[in-house]
């Protein structure tokens, strides 16, 4: 406020360019926990009261004695809470979300969340007659056949609830297949590599195989010796990801596939990370005879904190026989559920897939069209190698092995410099991007490579985007050397600060729900 | 052709401004590694692009144009996906890209993630009465399949034995599911009332090594056996835990299972305020005591509150996060990856929402009406309903004993707007109904019956 009367001037008026970092602070509204804020008599929402009697049939033994603890709360009350805990969350359209790898974190399009909220798919019934659900039948149907031309695959099932789940699916049918040919009890072994999701080495053991993981090689690809020591007549099936998540293309991959044929295994591609090669590579150019997608990565659909997601299970001729069921046919005028599958692995999750995401994934495929998905990859890849070119520019980061060599759609990095130099480690620097409204994911366990940091920028991110995290990253490694404290304390204008670990591993101090709390913690 | 707007960079300038600070000279360096012999020689064979919003609009409009929903009909339709009012602040809450576009972050950026899948957890404890509840799996039926290996596991005993009629979805999943490590039994329940056959389970479980008995609270046919409180004791005699799958929407009214004596409850929670969405929308839901042997045997993720170095501020975190796979890959429990995160906030909210008076009443109206609706329809001439005795919660069985087949009776009602119920066999179907349904809209649905199957 001016006090000397003097006129203001244009110069006054004239607000300072913005610094290079953005001033963040994310939402912090220390908020208590719903039990908390209850209040008896309250109601969130009322229930249409019966127009008939009660029932009475119940015997008492059955009948719930005390009513359940739950909160007491007004709608108002309901709805404030949850939208401040909505608010200290960072989702996709609001952050630079580059850093959580392996996850394609890309833009979902707000067009196709406005389709599945049409009442005509979310207020469908799964047994309704099928001539009342053509439409949603058809849309399965045509993104069946967009994935079989996007991968090469004859068949696919769009009924996995996610990625893990197709991969489950993939080794069940595995399973089916060498039972169907009498040597379920010998191939009884299942190949992967550490740097393929850990879900396929967990799946195959929890379908009841042997798990056998390679190692890479001197230059970070797959090592050929240690798949050629390990395959034999117990080999069921090699479950593998390419890229890997280091982000190399596995310029050998025909040759596993060659190799795993020989013996007399099956081949199954988990394309976690196919949004680098959409349009350039097929799992089945490359001599696979199962693969999955997951829709929520490279297909758009959103993350949703973890879920519900989409995966896609596609098979070759040879083991469509054994597809979950039913499957969605068209005999030319209509389509139909097909349910007659005699050596189907039967059911996988109740009726026939997460279908919103289906919808918005059909949508996504049709809004771009097979330039536009090459033309997505491509960009998704330029934009990584791009990135890898600044965060390389950064003290102490490196990009283990096949130095000089490019990436496909991500790279897993290394502080391991920096922490040697500076005592701080990957997750303290990941912690302190917080501080500047983004973050990252350091690597799937063990950590091969060490101090890791998994970036993987998709076709989503502009070029000021990418600048802007590089930025981001290039100021917290300044002060993890200058000042290793402030990013060792991390985060500082986060919603909340660093909580105790050691508290979730004890018995006697976990707690999973308010009721445990109280009996455990608060003695009540 | 224009710039595809969900892709910043194709820009051409831009494109080559970032080859040029890289120092290549196309895009296809990139992909050095990808030999010659699996590169896709054409451009992908698809229809014509709709690059517009707009054209994109009229062409899935015209294929949603071609469903019919159940606000455009009365439907009858349950068995596993129910028709519930889902209240305009759960969708409000679900739908805010914070939570629907976020994934895996910290508990400091996402703090709101892991509070509110906390509070999910423990909303539903307070349902179950059960101190631990996981970060929901897919689904009902992948719940019901872990819960009976983590009683394997528990137990180190081989046989699971159901003994509550089933979906038969859900019991070839579970058959998948065990089969490496389990011989599943099925002890068929009394054809004539559609109750749990005690002697031949108490003859199954003589036989041993049971690691579960599994009843369903309501069964696949809708039915609350008053046998659900005898097994408890007939599964812990032998050595055998008791696992009970429910409808949480039920537990208002009905007594959670831990109260009769289960040791592991899981369910789906689509009932909680999650759109049928064509089946699509699901959660499975895992409960135990809080003790070690059944923590350590959960897949999933456990949130879990802890204190922070500011005091009074909630802290979140992973319990016991070395059983899972994240952590030890193929020796953790299982799996564990996304799932039905957002699902599990949804229900939450509408627990919040609901409320203990809520949830009775709803309970109350939703077995109010089942129950009007099997008395009703059983005047029907040539209409039975075979296990009416017995207390029923939404799905109820009718049998058509007149001239037309359940599934012709579903072809006439459907000339009228009417959803029958699921066709279980020539002469009968699964019928549902739930709050949503009025008094009229089952005498409606009676009217019609008369007509159709004298």
């Amino acid at each position: 406020m001016k006090t000397d009367h003097s006129p203001v001037t244009p110069a006054d008026a004239k607000i300072a360019p913005k610094p290079p970092l953005r001033r963040f602070h994310q939402a912090s509204w220390d908020e208590p926990l719903l039990f908390e804020m209850t209040s008896p008599g309250e109601r969130g929402v009322l229930v249409p009261e019966p127009d008939v009697p009660l029932d009475d049939t119940l015997p008492a033994a059955l009948r719930r004695a005390e009513p359940p603890a739950l909160p007491e709360l007004s709608q108002p009350q309901v709805l404030r809470h949850y939208l401040r805990l909505s608010q200290e969350n960072l989702g996709v359209d609001f952050n630079i979300d580059v850093g959580q790898g392996t996850c394609t974190m890309k833009y979902s399009p707000k067009v196709n969340d406005q389709f599945i909220r049409d009442p005509r798919i979310a207020d469908l019934h799964p047994l309704q007659d099928e001539r009342t659900v053509q439409g949603v039948l058809e849309i399965i149907y045509r993104l069946e056949g967009l994935l079989r031309e996007i991968s090469g695959m004859d068949r696919f099932s769009l009924q996995p609830g996610a990625g893990s789940a197709a991969i489950y699916t993939n080794v069940s049918m595995i399973r089916a297949y060498f039972a169907a040919r009498g040597e379920a009890e010998q191939r009884d072994e299942i190949i992967t590599t550490i740097f393929s999701h850990p879900s396929n080495a967990a799946c195959a053991k929890t379908a009841g195989f042997k798990v056998i993981t390679l190692y890479p090689d001197a230059d970070g690809y797959p090592d050929i010796e240690a798949l050629k020591q390990a395959v034999g007549p117990r080999t069921a099936a090699l479950l593998i990801t390419n890229p890997e998540d280091t982000g190399l293309f596995n310029p050998r991959i025909e040759e596993f596939v060659r190799i795993v044929h020989e013996a007399g295994g099956l081949c199954a591609y988990d394309q976690a990370n196919a949004n680098g090669i959409l349009g350039i590579t097929r799992a089945r150019d490359a001599g696979f005879d199962l693969c999955h997608f997951n829709l929520h990565k490279t297909f758009s659909t959103p993350h949703a904190c973890g879920g519900p997601a989409a995966g896609a299970s596609g098979v070759t001729e040879a083991l469509a026989p054994y597809l979950p069921t039913p499957t969605v046919e068209f005999d030319g005028t209509r389509y139909y559920l097909d349910d007659d599958r005699p050596e189907s692995v039967g059911k996988i999750r109740p009726f026939y897939g997460v279908v919103p995401n289906l919808v918005r994934a059909y949508a996504w495929i049709m809004s771009l069209g097979g330039a536009g998905l090459r033309e997505a990859a491509e960009i998704a890849v330029l934009n990584n190698n791009y990135l890898m070119k600044k965060v390389l520019e950064i003290r102490g980061a490196s990009a283990p092995y096949a130095p000089g060599r490019p990436r496909i759609e991500q790279v897993r990095y290394s502080w391991e410099k920096l922490a040697e130099e500076t005592g701080v480690h990957s997750e303290d620097l990941g912690l302190r991007a917080a501080d500047f409204g983004t973050h990252y994911w350091t690597s799937h366990h063990p950590f091969v490579v060490p101090e890791p940091m998994t970036l993987e920028p998709t076709e989503s991110y502009s070029k000021a985007d990418l600048d802007e995290y590089a930025a981001i990253l290039a100021e917290v490694a300044r002060e993890a050397y200058e000042d290793p404290e402030t990013v060792r304390t991390a985060p500082h204008r986060s919603t909340v600060h660093r909580a105790r670990e050691d508290v979730q591993d004890d018995p006697a101090t976990w707690s999973v729900t308010w009721r445990a709390y109280r009996r455990k913690i608060l003695g009540a | 052709m224009s710039v595809h707007p969900y892709i910043p960079n194709s820009v051409p300038e831009i494109k080559r401004q970032m080859l040029a600070a890289i120092g290549a000279s196309s895009v296809e360096d990139f992909y050095a590694d990808i030999p010659e012999s699996i590169r896709f020689g054409r451009p992908l064979d698809m229809p014509p692009p709709l690059r517009s919003e707009a054209e994109l609009t009229r062409h899935v409009g015209g294929l949603l144009a071609r469903n019919t929903g159940t606000r455009e009909a009365l439907s009858f339709l349950g068995a596993g996906c129910y028709p519930h009012y889902v209240p305009a602040v759960v969708d409000e809450v679900v739908n805010r890209s914070e939570f629907l576009t976020a994934y895996a972050g910290e508990p400091y950026e996402d703090h709101g993630r892991f509070q509110a899948l906390w509070e999910y957890q423990s909303l539903m404890g307070e349902l179950l009465e059960m101190d631990v509840v996981n970060v929901p799996v897919y689904d009902g039926y992948q719940a019901s399949a872990t819960a009976l290996r983590m009683a394997g596991r528990i137990t180190g005993a081989r046989r699971l034995l159901l003994v509550t009629a089933i979906d038969p979805g859900k019991l070839s999943k579970i058959d998948d599911y065990v089969r490496p490590v389990h011989d599943l039994v099925i002890v068929p329940v009394d054809p004539d009332t559609g109750l749990v056959d005690t002697a031949a389970v108490q003859a199954e479980l003589a036989a041993g090594d049971v690691a579960a008995v599994y009843a369903e609270a309501p069964s696949a046919s809708g039915i609350i056996d008053p046998a659900l409180t005898s097994l408890a004791g007939l599964a812990h005699d032998a050595g055998a835990l008791y696992v009970v799958g429910c409808n949480p929407i039920s537990l208002g009214v009905v007594a959670p299972p831990s109260a009769y004596g289960a040791d592991i409850v899981c369910g789906d929670i689509q009932p909680l305020g999650l759109h049928m969405a064509y089946g699509g929308l699901n959660g499975g839901f895992i409960a135990t005591r809080d003790e070690e042997k059944f923590v350590a045997e959960y897949p999933s993720r456990l949130f879990g509150l802890a204190p922070t170095r500011v005091e009074g501020e909630y802290g979140f975190g992973d319990v016991a996060y070395e059983r899972t796979s994240f952590a030890v890959r193929e020796e953790g429990r299982e799996w564990v990856g996304t799932a039905a995160a957002l699902n599990g906030i949804t229900a939450g909210v509408y627990l919040a929402l609901m409320g203990p008076q809520g949830m009775r009443e709803i309970g109350e109206t939703i077995m109010a009406n089942t129950r009007y609706a099997l008395r009703r329809l059983a005047e029907v001439p040539g209409i039975e309903a075979p296990y009416a005795d017995a207390p029923h919660f939404a799905d109820f069985t009718l049998a058509f004993t007149g001239a037309r087949t359940a599934a012709e009776v579903n072809e006439a009602l459907l000339a009228h707007d009417i959803f029958g119920g699921r066709v279980l066999s020539e002469d009968k179907a699964l019928y549902c109904v739930t709050e949503m349904h009025t008094k009229d809209d089952i005498d409606r649905l009676a009217g019609l019956l008369e007509e159709i199957v004298k």
